[in-house]
């Protein structure tokens, strides 16, 4: 039986929502839960759900919808009154402090406001920065699907007006020690980053700390800003700034591999800004250091050698912070006792340049890695969702989260594929990355430990042994701290390695071992 | 490229406006830094179209819309509507003449007339002698000798059906400041009444008293008092618990506070004065007819400003709602009027109910009104709610509008002034109508008022104005 509510002017944000939808499937009994907006775009799913009526497609943008599906009367009144108490939670928050309804508004209320973060829906960003850029704010957008062409715009406008234009599709950024969006609570200290990599950014910030250094400022620049079309002007411009601050005495830049143009103009720029850098453009061949500049291997790497440049602790280009004995020792162990059909590696990863970076430490040693993040065609994933012997599945893929939140939120998403690994029964290792900071679950680590022992008992049923190499970019200053969810992951038996690179390199070692 | 404000930025505090997620608000927060979520919703209630219509007005650099909006509401502001007089229609209103008739609203044509305004064009055309009954005066009606106009067309607004023909009487309310001239009949009462299609003996027997007795009483008190300020008679009023539009119990008691002593003075028979006294005070809204041109006066000033989105004018006619844009001329942009969601008399029901209709929404348009609901929560019945939901009502009309009022003020908002001078371009962008008070015809002429309530807009009007601004002063798409 269906219930469906249509709420005329109620306007919610739609990962707000998502969280709410999230619990309401949780109430006995149903099967079918939505809340949403009613845009065009929920609306024809909710039609393809069977879930539509005249109201819902009369819904407008500013109108909530509710639709549940469940098995009785009482579930459906459950699950409604769940809802609207979930719904309450934001008003009642919403009413401790006055809201401005516009960003024009905004800035009446707060003048001495210097810069705009904008997690709204992409088809509206392009207006909403063109606002902020007009009224002198620096720009922050964290949400994806902006159109190639507003990003070009918007960052030439925000380059005539001097000002930083970090996205879009940005996750993370850390200006003057607050965090924006996801990232971690990093040491100050006198390293500047420009990443258009979000993990990659938080990967690179926490390992800084790790290593006993520090950050000025880390600059989020979104992955298409290196893009030809765009030619890395928020890079560029973020370079300079860093060359121009006083408390930044070493540079650090990270990203996907560049379009060739961008990559001239970025080096040329770290060259002008006359400070000692260091760059790691992930999965690209690493160059020849060329002067003060110099190219790092791996993100780890890159924290590394950035912490010796800024006077601190030396640079050990070691694969491992373990000693050779003590990798082996763990190699043995964890490779003793796999079972006949257990051959494969499979990694789950959130964050996006993590899942790559793991890619290419194994990609040849294995003979072939799987993954839909694989810039190979031949190894890509057909189905994101569906493994293939070696496979490293990069769960940020649109493919699982249309309607969720990303799974550094929505942990139910990895917990959902590890089910399904463990079915096809061929399932060796598991490799995993945690990532802390504000923006991510409060627990990751506790969230996943049921299902990891879940898994290892099932291969332990089946005669075998499940390993389970896992990774933290975090630090201890962060909600989570780094040490509480290491120890939380080590006490169910995984293996915790200092990085994610180091992790990759451990899980190749234990593969390696397998007939 | 300078790089010079970015590191404003790193040497100064982050101060985030955060548009989105409420998590990322807190989260800096939490770590020392200012936040200010933004309360962001969709423009254009998400409709694509709209988004690009304002993307185009906004890209104009040529276009100085602010400065155009800023002078359309400061001269509505600076106007000074003042009673001086009243007249007969045909000598006074521009281009009266026997056979126009006046009606609210934007142009409607007799056989698309509602009901309520047929029945009051058949009671004009009898009061005026050119029909002996109705069914003589609706054969007029029908046969093209008759002219038909809007009230607005002749510098004029009438409440409801807002008939008006040539010997009627009429106030007259001039704009001091910029000279231009708004004319309204006399307010006949509750009940069965001309404004509401009806046009039985009585009516016209009223109408003829009105003409004959009452106009001429208060003309001559009038003249002995002198012009009245009406904009500071209405900025009283609204501290005396009305809004200017459905409540008018204070207005119409001022009025008579102010005429009363020269009444007395007047060579009248007792029975004359006591009748035209007693027809004030059973009139509630005997003051409406003088807030209407009041406001009608001042928003004119305003109208023609070239690149100015402000609305001039809000009117329906029982069929069409009509609005007038500052910087688009006289050009009407019409949707179907409304159903007004409301509370109906003893006996009377929706079903009842005739569609919005009337020029009273001027008030509206002037600051007042619906816009100034929170100034009388004596009537939030109307909109079925608690004082609260009078103060939220204007409240968010002022995310619609150009500036608060410098004498209209609202003592319950601290004094805040009223929000005036609406503007299209924020209607589009905020998705937000405005809040319109208004009283409800039965829907068959003669009945009358069957309730009261407030009337949400068809958005297709301010669509279509908007449509017509963006194409005249938008860049091209």
């Amino acid at each position: 039986m269906k219930r469906i509510i249509v709420r005329k002017d109620a306007y919610y944000d739609s990962v707000f929502l998502m969280l709410i939808n999230q619990d309401v499937k949780k109430t006995d009994n149903i099967s079918e839960a939505v809340v949403a907006m009613g845009t065009d775009m929920n609306r024809d799913l909710l039609k393809g759900m069977n879930m539509s009526n005249a109201d819902v497609e009369s819904a407008t943008a500013n109108d909530l919808i509710v639709a549940l599906e469940g098995e009785t009367e009482d579930a459906l009144n459950q699950a409604e009154t769940a809802v609207y108490s979930l719904l309450k939670k934001k008003s009642r928050t919403s009413e401790q402090a006055f809201r401005p309804a516009s960003l024009a508004a905004a800035v009446e209320v707060l003048p001495e406001a210097n810069l705009a973060l904008l997690s709204i829906p992409g088809a509206f960003v392009a207006r909403e920065a063109r606002k902020a850029l007009e009224r002198g704010l620096h720009v922050m957008v964290f949400s994806d699907n902006v159109p190639l062409e507003d990003e070009i715009r918007l960052k030439k406008m925000a380059r005539e007006k001097g000002l930083l234009f970090m996205g879009p599709d940005c996750g993370t950024a850390i200006i003057n020690g607050k965090p924006l969006a996801f990232a971690n609570v990093i040491n100050r200290g006198p390293i500047g980053i420009v990443a258009a990599s979000g993990s990659g950014l938080q990967e690179l910030s926490c390992s800084i700390d790790k290593a006993g250094s520090g950050i000025t400022q880390a600059i989020g620049t979104g992955g298409r800003d290196v893009k030809q079309e765009v030619g890395g002007i928020s890079m560029l411009m973020g370079i300079e700034a860093l060359a121009a601050d006083a408390e930044t005495t070493v540079i650090s830049l990270i990203s996907k591999p560049p379009a060739e143009t961008v990559v001239d103009s970025a080096i040329e720029a770290l060259k002008q800004s006359g400070k000692p850098a260091v760059v790691h453009f992930i999965g690209a061949r690493r160059r020849q250091d060329e002067g003060r500049i110099r190219f790092a291997p791996s993100l780890e790497d890159c924290a590394s050698i950035a912490v010796e440049l800024a006077g601190g602790r030396k640079h050990n280009p070691t694969e491992f912070a373990l000693s050779d004995d003590e990798i082996a020792g763990i190699v043995a162990t964890e490779s003793a006792s796999f079972g006949r059909k257990q051959k494969y590696l499979r990694g789950l990863f959130c964050g996006g340049t993590l899942a790559e970076e793991a890619l290419l430490v194994m990609q040849e040693a294995l003979n072939g890695v799987y993954s839909n993040v694989h810039p190979d065609e031949g190894y890509r994933l057909a189905d994101p969702t569906v493994s293939r012997e070696h496979t490293i599945i990069d769960l940020g893929d649109d493919t699982f989260t249309v309607g969720r939140p990303h799974p550094m939120i929505d942990v139910s998403i990895r917990n959902e594929q590890l089910e399904k690994e463990l079915r096809s029964g061929d399932m060796a290792l598991l490799l995993l990355d945690f990532v802390l900071g504000y923006g991510a679950h409060r627990d990751p680590a506790g969230a996943m430990v049921d299902a990891i022992t879940a898994a290892r008992k099932a291969a332990a049923d089946d005669g075998g042994y499940l390993a389970v190499i896992a990774s933290v970019s975090g630090t201890d200053g962060d909600p989570q701290s780094l040490t509480t969810q290491r120890r939380t992951l080590q006490e169910v038996g995984c293996v915790v390695m200092p990085s994610n690179v180091q992790a990759a390199r451990l899980a190749l070692k234990i593969m390696q071992r397998v007939r | 490229m300078s790089v010079a404000k970015i590191n404003q930025l790193f040497s100064g505090e982050l101060k985030v406006l955060n548009l989105g997620l409420e998590e990322f608000s807190a989260s800096l927060q939490r770590e020392g830094a200012e936040a200010l979520q933004v309360d962001w919703k969709p423009p254009a209630g998400g409709d694509r179209h709209m988004v690009q219509l304002l993307e185009r007005v906004e890209s104009n650099s040529a276009l100085k819309r602010d400065q155009a909006n800023d002078q359309a509401v400061e001269r509505l502001m600076k106007s000074k509507p003042t009673l001086i007089d009243i007249g007969i229609a045909c000598d006074v209103v521009p281009g009266m003449h026997k056979k126009l008739v006046l009606h609210s609203g934007p142009p409607v044509t007799w056989d698309k007339m509602a009901g309520p305004v047929r029945g009051a064009v058949i009671g004009g055309l009898i009061y005026e002698g050119l029909a002996k009954g109705p069914t003589e005066a609706e054969e007029l009606a029908a046969s093209g000798d008759i002219e038909y106009a809007p009230c607005h067309h002749h510098d004029a607004v009438g409440p409801m059906a807002g008939i008006m023909t040539s010997s009627m009487p009429v106030w007259i309310m001039k704009n001091e400041t910029f000279g231009n001239t708004a004319y309204c009949t006399l307010n006949e009462g509750l009940g069965k009444v001309l404004r509401y299609g009806a046009n039985s003996d009585d009516v016209i027997k009223r109408l003829k008293w009105m003409g004959d007795v009452l106009s001429p009483v208060l003309k001559q008190a009038l003249e002995m008092h002198g012009p009245i300020d009406m904009k500071n008679l209405i900025a009283q009023v609204l501290q005396m618990g009305d809004e200017g539009h459905n409540r008018n119990r204070a207005g119409t008691s001022l009025l008579i506070r102010e005429m009363a002593p020269y009444l007395v003075m007047l060579d009248r028979s007792k029975q004359e004065l006591s009748e035209v006294l007693k027809f004030m005070h059973t009139n509630d809204h005997f003051f409406l007819n003088l807030t209407m041109p009041a406001c009608k006066a001042a928003v004119d000033a305003a109208r023609n400003i070239d690149g100015s989105s402000m609305i001039v004018a809000m009117a329906r006619n029982g069929t069409d709602f009509g609005i007038r844009v500052s910087g688009l001329g006289d050009q009407w942009f019409t949707g179907p009027a409304s159903r007004v969601d409301g509370l109906y008399l003893p006996g009377y029901s929706e079903a009842d109910a005739a569609r919005d209709v009337g020029d009273s929404v001027i008030t509206e348009t002037g600051g007042i009104g619906g816009f100034a609901m929170a100034a009388a929560p004596a009537i939030v019945k109307f909109v079925g709610g608690t004082p609260q939901d009078a103060l939220n009502f204007t409240r968010r009309m002022y995310d619609i509008t150009l500036r608060e009022n410098d004498t209209y003020q609202i003592p319950a908002l601290d004094f805040r002034g009223t929000p005036t001078g609406i503007d299209l371009f924020k209607i589009i962008e905020t998705g937000v109508l405005p809040a319109i008070n208004t009283g409800i015809a039965h829907k068959d002429p003669g009945v009358g008022m069957v309730g009261a309530g407030l009337v949400k807009p068809p958005v297709k009007c301010f669509h279509d104005a908007f449509e017509a601004y963006a194409e005249r002063y938008g860049t091209k798409p």
